[in-house]
């Protein structure tokens, strides 16, 4: 399914401007989106550390952050997200644009 | 979005202040899905250097944006807190220290070369270079790789 038919709102670039409109389902069609389809094991263990941190600390975490606590370094991030993880996991995440420089 | 897009950067300066602006943009390349390639050469090589690395400062002697006479500057100690003040800095906004850096930008995909011609006035073997360093390369040999990048010279 595209993301535009799941009803949610989206910016220009196709992120999510609203993280609580966040489904599961949301992260598979932004996957698909992004080429990285099917989602693994490890992409939602990136997935759902991002959203568990990003809403205790009311901001995405960098990326260093993600390598260094969701339990996957960052050889395998960009392994796993390819050709810009930023991007890949705050789409997947149903987050906005990550603005960080780290 | 950025397919094609390539950046190269070379190092040249060994001051503390000075290696992060080629290890933020290199690594915010690589976040961004865009090849990079670093390229140490001259005071630039401190910053791969085994011994040299963990002790990079920032000196406030000739540099007006210290906002301080250039005596006080000079006096001793100075440097060594500024280089202190600014690594704190660097830790209160989760910026790694640049040993660290160089592992994270080089496990993100991003080429790491030495200078041969920096490396030989220097006397410096691989072994004495971080593990991170892909290569040791000349001139020429670094413009074949940089064919096509947005060059950034620091």
């Amino acid at each position: 399914m595209a993301t535009k038919e799941l009803n949610v709102s989206l910016d220009a670039e196709g992120f999510m401007t609203d993280p609580n409109q966040w489904t599961p389902e949301i992260a598979e069609a932004m996957a698909e989106e992004e080429g990285i389809a099917p989602l693994t094991e490890r992409h939602w263990q990136v997935i759902n550390w991002v959203r568990k941190e990003a809403a205790r600390t009311g901001e995405f975490p960098s990326l260093r952050a993600i390598s260094k606590r969701s339990g996957v370094d960052t050889k395998e991030l960009y392994e796993l997200f390819p050709k810009g993880p930023a991007r890949k996991i705050a789409r997947c995440a149903g987050y906005p644009k990550p603005k960080g420089c780290i | 979005m950025s397919g094609e897009r390539k950046l190269a950067i070379i190092c040249s300066k060994g001051s503390l202040d000075m290696a992060y602006p080629g290890l933020i943009l290199a690594n915010a390349a690589r976040m961004m899905g865009i090849e990079a390639d670093l390229f140490f050469t001259f005071w630039g090589m401190d910053i791969i250097t085994k011994d040299k690395v963990d002790h990079l400062k920032v000196t406030p002697v000739g540099n007006p944006a210290m906002h301080m006479p250039q005596f006080v500057g000079g006096l001793p100690g100075m440097t060594d807190v500024a280089t202190a003040m600014l690594k704190k800095e660097i830790e209160r906004l989760d910026i790694p220290p640049v040993r660290e850096f160089l592992q994270m930008v080089h496990d993100a995909g991003c080429g790491i070369y030495a200078c041969k011609l920096a490396a030989e006035m220097m006397h410096l073997k691989r072994e004495d270079l971080v593990d991170e360093v892909d290569d040791i390369i000349g001139a020429m040999e670094f413009l074949e790789k940089a064919e096509g990048a947005q060059l950034l010279f620091i």
